[in-house]
């Protein structure tokens, strides 16, 4: 049996000669998502706007949405949403936090949970006071920055500065590309979309890095070749790895999407939309802004092999 | 790169064996487990409180109340003590936990600042200095006033006693319910986390810690006539109805001279009650005031309710008595238990609390095991399509990987999360990378028409630094997402950095051993890669 090749050897793609078109693609989708995450905002969910957040089973038959909106309507609890999550069964209760004070949500879980029980099973309950939301939301930050400070050092290292400027652009576009979907989409942002995005940052990088790498083992072998020519080269002979590892990743990721329950979708969502951006990141951002930045010709001085 | 000397093949495939042992437990039942000889491994992962259902709560020490009520100590202590000595008081006020004082006449300033002063309880210092530090601060004010305050160390030191008196007391009364392993561990310098596994009431759970469980037994103020409440005095309502009682503010005795609470049946009307027994001391001083008061009513005051205002009909001398509040038989049972736990010094309020059901528990591990099963035969079957021998190679390669993992999961006794599972998941798609990198390069080789040994031997060498840097930065991801680390977060930085390390750890010795066996036995002239 002849193995399957998605990409020939002798492919020669210009990647580069679309440049222009690609950044300025990628620039209108970066202000886009400024844009959108300034004027919609992000669906905090209850880790960073506090809240409660009670997931409820049908004991038998389906849950029925409009039944249960009157049932809580009578508690008086302020904005209550309510959704079906996952399964015709299952029901997603969310509830605002009203007060600074810390436990009050407690009184609202007794309230709900004695209208609900009769016949309906509970099956989780999250309750973020505003102190931890507020500490969640600081800890998010920091740690999505260290994350990208500490690999542009490590790239700085290992590379020049010039790789960790590109890296760096091309994370900072994933990540912020990644936080402008979930504004659009208004899709629930909580504790584990900041771990996705935190592994789109590994992942990313690992793409990139594996075309730098190439770019720079290209720069020693041809020192003459023109920059443009050169990169493109490497690209292309790095294409059918960046394809073969997006698609088992993506293979992994698509079933984890579709048979991994209701509860880690979100996470999984950003995991491909990560893979995705990062990707094209690595090809169409991270590469070309290289020729601009004039990096180093002759390598041959040190880390010679 | 395709010599491997005796040892080096030996070791790993012992990594690899043990890796297959060590992992072998977790597709056992416990049952079978407990029939095997010793010797084999007997560890599983533990599953996380997502997984196998539970409680997670992060309770805060309301430790201020308890500064408060040492000020109002302080208060009643030093008009006590000023009023013995004599010295006239123009006024005395509480606010914020700060006292203020003047006095009619400021020559007795030097009495009232002794006073002060010998009401100062030494407190410990820093922790590890063990220097003993003043307990109030005393300001004198330029009106003539003086303030009087804690000082930071007796605040924090007050902050550390309750915390510490908290995790005990809360341990003790969730021991009372029986469940399995819970975690109790101070978190920063207030709070305690709290996670108890396989819960079937976490509101039970949550009454228990939310009630203070101070208990005192006061007498009904017997002056009261409807008017205004005396000084002495204070209203209190009833827990479970709408009356209300005066009663004299000084307890008669309190639940910490208790050395037993039982619930029990009430042997005349059959309703469930709390037995309880006092300690010697206690018995000679309940003995007393009940003999000195017979025909009165008391209360029984809980958190400052009343749960029982009964009738003194005798002399109660052996010590012991009952509560009968109109408890549920729950009730009884759970009064009994914090009862006998203790009261807390502080109240706790509830910050977080993340609480999973046992069926979806059950319903998130049979998801992760699909969609896990599901994703590693895409994988396998699209790496053979894609490489032919060599896949196969990569896939043993994954199959062990994952074993590796479970194992070390296994070992390290580390928690498994919802989002671990799916950070293994992850690592399955992306574990391959590796061995990609180095299958794209072979090819590479060969279309330059090396040799097969050459090409391979090119493949890993020119392969190795790029599959380093690449899963280094991942790595420093994982790193920091582990810091972040709450609770499931923490669990799935764990699988991903664990998965990093076995999937470039197989990658280069075990897909590379296949390899070169195979090349070392059949001295293949061309490969189809």
């Amino acid at each position: 049996m002849k193995p399957i090749k998605i990409v020939k050897l002798d492919t020669s793609i210009n990647f580069l000669s679309k440049t222009k078109l690609f950044v300025s693609l990628s620039l209108i989708f970066i202000i886009a998502s400024i844009f959108l995450l300034f004027s919609r905002g992000l669906n905090f969910g209850i880790d960073f706007n506090g809240g409660t957040l009670i997931e409820v089973q049908k004991i038998s038959g389906n849950a029925d949405v409009s039944e249960m909106r009157v049932r809580l309507g009578q508690l008086d609890l302020g904005n209550i949403q309510l959704q079906e999550f996952g399964k015709k069964t299952d029901l997603l209760i969310r509830v605002e936090q009203l007060s600074d004070e810390e436990g009050a949500q407690q009184a609202i879980i007794a309230k709900i949970s004695e209208v609900v029980v009769v016949d309906y099973e509970i099956r989780r309950i999250e309750v973020v006071g505003p102190k931890v939301s507020a500490e969640l939301i600081k800890k998010g930050i920091i740690a999505v920055i260290s994350a990208v400070i500490s690999v542009l050092i490590y790239i700085w290292f290992r590379f020049e500065w010039q790789f960790g400027i590109g890296a760096i652009c091309a994370l900072v576009h994933d990540i912020i590309i990644t936080i402008g979907v979930f504004s659009l989409l208004q899709l629930e942002f909580n504790l584990s979309i900041i771990a996705a995005l935190l592994t789109i940052v590994g992942y990313s990088l690992n793409d990139t890095v594996v075309i730098y790498d190439r770019i720079r083992e290209e720069l020693r072998k041809y020192k003459k070749m023109p920059i443009m020519e050169l990169i493109n080269q490497a690209l292309n002979l790095t294409l059918s790895r960046t394809l073969m590892t997006s698609i088992t990743t993506l293979l992994a990721l698509f079933s984890l999407y579709l048979f991994g329950g209701e509860v880690i979708k979100g996470f999984t969502f950003a995991m491909i939309w990560g893979v995705l951006i990062g990707t094209y990141s690595s090809i169409f951002i991270a590469s070309p802004i290289l020729i601009g930045l004039n990096i180093k010709r002759d390598w041959s001085k040190k880390n010679e092999e | 790169m395709l010599y491997f000397s005796k040892f080096k093949s030996i070791s790993i495939l012992l990594i690899c064996l043990l890796g297959v042992i060590f992992a072998f437990p977790n597709v056992l039942s416990q049952t079978t487990l407990n029939n095997l000889p010793k010797i084999i491994p007997h560890k599983q992962i533990n599953l996380g409180l997502d997984l196998r259902g539970g409680s997670h709560l992060l309770v805060e020490v309301q430790s201020s109340v308890r500064a408060s009520e040492r000020m109002d100590d302080l208060y009643d202590e030093i008009r006590i003590e000023l009023r013995r000595n004599k010295i006239l008081l123009s006024d005395i006020s509480q606010s914020n936990n700060q006292l203020k004082i003047t006095l009619s006449d400021d020559g007795f300033k030097g009495d009232l600042l002794d006073i002060i002063e010998s009401l100062s309880q030494n407190v410990r210092g820093q922790l590890g200095t063990g220097q003993l530090v003043d307990e109030l601060n005393i300001v004198e004010q330029i009106d003539g006033s003086i303030l009087v305050s804690m000082t930071e160390e007796a605040e924090s030191d007050l902050l550390r006693r309750s915390v510490d008196q908290s995790i005990e007391i809360i341990r003790r009364r969730i021991d009372e319910l029986g469940t399995k392993e819970p975690t109790i561990q101070r978190q920063g310098d207030s709070r305690i986390l709290i996670q108890v596994p396989g819960l079937d009431d976490p509101k039970r759970l949550k009454d228990l810690l939310g009630t203070t469980a101070k208990m005192t037994f006061h007498l009904i103020d017997p002056f009261y006539d409807g008017g205004n409440v005396s000084r002495s005095s204070m209203q209190l309502k009833h827990a479970n109805n709408e009356s209300t009682y005066v009663v004299e503010r000084r307890s008669i005795i309190g639940g910490e001279n208790l050395v037993d609470a039982q619930p029990g049946f009430d042997s005349q009307t059959n309703q469930p009650i709390v037995n309880f027994r006092f300690d010697g001391q206690g018995s000679r001083k309940f003995g007393k005031i009940t003999t000195d008061n017979v025909g009165k009513l008391f209360a029984i005051v809980l958190d400052n309710e009343v749960i029982s205002a009964p009738i003194i009909n005798e002399p109660i001398l052996g010590g012991s008595g009952m509560i009968s509040g109109s408890f549920t038989v729950q009730e009884a049972n759970d009064l009994a238990i914090l009862l006998r736990a203790g009261a807390l010094p502080a109240p706790l309020v509830i910050l977080e609390e993340r609480t999973v059901g046992p069926g979806l528990g059950a319903d998130s591990i049979k998801s992760g095991q699909i969609a896990s099963i599901l994703g590693l035969l895409l994988v396998l079957i699209y790496m053979f399509a894609s490489y032919g021998r060599f896949g196969i190679y990569s896939n043993i390669s994954l199959l062990i990987n994952l074993s590796l993992i479970v194992a070390v999961l296994s070992i390290l006794q580390a928690t498994l999360t919802l989002p671990g599972i799916a950070g293994i998941i992850l690592t399955i798609g992306m574990a391959v990378d590796a061995n990609v990198l180095i299958f794209e390069r072979i090819r590479e080789e060969i279309s330059n028409n090396k040799s097969v040994i050459n090409a391979i031997d090119n493949g890993y060498k020119r392969a190795r630094t790029t599959i380093l840097d690449a899963n280094i930065t991942t790595f420093i991801a994982a790193i920091i997402l582990f810091q972040l680390g709450s609770g499931p977060i923490k669990g799935f930085s764990i699988t991903l950095a664990i998965g990093i390390v076995t999937s470039v750890f197989t990658a280069f010795t075990l897909t590379r051993f296949l390899v070169a066996m195979w090349i070392k036995r059949s001295n293949p002239k061309e490969i189809n890669i």
